[in-house]
């Protein structure tokens, strides 16, 4: 069918900017740096070397801001969960006085960016004596502007879900807090793995928090360390920085590729606000 | 009469169970705002800490600061450029990607793929592949085009940002559009082709009337992404080369840090919430008034 093989030339066609810088990254870290920018480029190499990852966790404490970046989006993505499921069910399914002008406060959250509020919370932080500790990144990302848009997702999942199933929860003598533990969340997981995703790669992804907050090379998250791999002069140290980007990104796509299905409905929801 | 019923007692739980997500509103987004707010009506001295109220001062050294105007410019040229680029092909693979063929699951995967790559890290490897002596002269150099130091020049280096920003992100768009697409009913796709309508007649007469209340809303979230895109420029050009890609976002990053002028750095972070906001109610007012279906 030749229609067909047209179709299929076009979106290959269409897929080299979108496929090549990642597979580009990968060997370019494998490669002895004199051949990096060797004319014609090559993706192979005769010479493969590992010694560009050896040379990330020497240059800088690498392996710490590694981990840093691990621990600070799994504690955020677990305060986002309880957080945004608790105000999510309450808003769809509990009747309490004030509850649409508070939800429209809450609503404020989407319309400010953090580009905006980082210029006050930086003095607010540093009275706080929180300057260069990892509480910024945790706190505003877990309870402010990206925990309202997890908040939002969960209301319109609770607010779809029968009503005879609480029903059902209250004849068994659960409370409200039991119903929305046994009964509602287990059923959200659709809406609470959206928000997981969201919520992980947010913080995964921060840069400009980091930047402003953090002085200490030993504090940094990754996105903040990949662009610290320069030299004495300033020149960027390209296989090792690639070695490093390599070593942020693919465990994330190895996830994704597992796991496209969940991660594509949950970041569609950052492109519906 | 028992004093806790039922209904009292659901009443509290409400109020509990809003209040860690309400008080974080509150404290990292309504007071920063009013301190914002404050801030940029005071001058702030760095070295003494002292601040002085100045009023309207710094608004009108907006009219006065001689590198807004190019400032300006550059948000409109980058967001403009993003939200074009990134509606024109997200609809193009969104159409090519809407029909049964094997691969067509394998190629969704890869054009959303970058979505789910870090930021800095997909833009240091543009760098790296945009470099004089790097790898897409390499390639244009191959068949015979001689390339410009893209991040050199103010046009490629802005180019290059739109391009990298685009490329990263319009998977998201793309998986809107498909759901947009899969939303037309088929008896309309099939009366038409009785009625002996061609395959683009049915494009421009069905389908894009139909999610076109979809690209306008998922346009305007564009703009609102691209006025905030600060790591992108950060990692590909700083702002330059000169002031050609310094877009609003990164501005108030230097005034604000780089330069430590608290007072203008918040009133032009101002200047960017109203951007945002004016953008983000129009879109949500247009989207209530077309009932836009979530999910």
């Amino acid at each position: 069918m030749p229609r067909r093989v047209l179709l299929v030339a076009a979106l290959a066609v269409l897929a080299i900017p979108f496929a090549v810088p990642t597979i580009w990254m990968v060997a370019a870290s494998i490669k002895p740096l004199p051949e990096i920018f060797k004319a014609p480029p090559s993706l192979w190499t005769e010479h493969p070397t590992l010694a560009a990852y050896g040379e990330a966790f020497t240059f800088q404490p690498f392996a710490r801001q590694y981990l840093n970046s691990v621990y600070i989006a799994v504690l955020v993505t677990l305060i986002t969960l309880l957080v945004s499921s608790m105000a999510g069910y309450a808003f769809a399914r509990i009747r309490f006085p004030g509850a649409n002008a508070l939800f429209l406060v809450v609503l404020t959250g989407l319309l400010v960016p953090s580009e905006v509020t980082i210029v006050p919370l930086f003095q607010v932080f540093k009275r706080a004596g929180l300057i260069n500790t990892h509480w910024p990144l945790i706190l505003v990302t877990a309870f402010g502007a990206p925990c309202v848009l997890a908040s939002f997702i969960m209301r319109q999942f609770f607010i779809a879900l029968p009503a005879e199933l609480e029903e059902a929860g209250r004849l068994d003598g659960l409370g409200r807090p039991g119903i929305w533990w046994r009964i509602c969340l287990p059923l959200a997981r659709p809406a609470l793995s959206a928000v997981a995703i969201l919520t992980f790669l947010a913080s995964w992804n921060l840069y400009l928090e980091p930047t402003v907050y953090l002085t200490s090379p030993e504090l940094f998250t990754l996105p903040q360390a990949l662009t610290r791999f320069t030299d004495a002069y300033g020149a960027d140290m390209w296989n090792t920085q690639l070695a490093a980007a390599t070593m942020t990104v693919l465990p994330v796509l190895i996830v994704f590729v597992i796991a496209q299905r969940q991660f594509v409905e949950g970041l569609a929801h950052s492109g519906l606000k | 009469m028992r004093y806790w019923t039922t209904r009292r007692r659901d009443v509290l739980t409400g109020y509990l169970f809003i209040a860690p997500q309400f008080l974080g509103v509150v404290l990292f987004v309504l007071i920063p705002v009013g301190l914002a707010i404050w801030y940029s009506l005071n001058k702030w001295n760095v070295f003494t800490g002292k601040q002085v109220f100045v009023g309207a001062d710094h608004y009108a050294a907006l009219a006065s600061d001689p590198q807004l105007p190019s400032v300006l410019l550059a948000t409109v040229v980058f967001s403009g450029g993003v939200v074009i680029l990134n509606i024109t092909l997200g609809l193009l693979i969104a159409v090519l990607l809407n029909r049964q063929f094997r691969g067509a699951t394998f190629f969704r995967t890869l054009f959303f793929s970058p979505v789910v790559v870090s930021v800095v890290a997909w833009t240091l490897v543009w760098g790296f592949l945009l470099q004089d002596n790097g790898g897409i002269n390499g390639l244009l150099h191959a068949i015979g085009v001689d390339g410009p130091n893209w991040l050199q020049h103010g046009d490629t280096a802005m180019l290059s940002v739109i391009v990298s920003q685009v490329v990263r992100s319009v998977g998201v768009n793309m998986v809107l559009f498909l759901a947009a697409l899969q939303g037309v009913p088929s008896e309309l796709y099939e009366a038409a082709r009785i009625d002996g309508a061609r395959s683009r007649s049915i494009f421009a007469r069905i389908t894009l009337p139909l999610i076109s209340p979809t690209v306008l809303l998922t346009a305007i979230i564009t703009v609102v992404g691209a006025l905030q895109s600060f790591a992108q420029i950060a990692v590909l050009t700083g702002g330059g080369p000169e002031l050609s890609t310094t877009v609003l976002v990164y501005y108030v990053f230097q005034q604000a840090f780089e330069f430590n002028d608290i007072g203008y750095g918040s009133t032009l972070a101002l200047m960017l919430l109203s951007f945002v906001m004016v953008l983000t109610l129009l879109q949500w007012q247009l989207r209530r008034k077309w009932v836009f279906h979530e999910q």
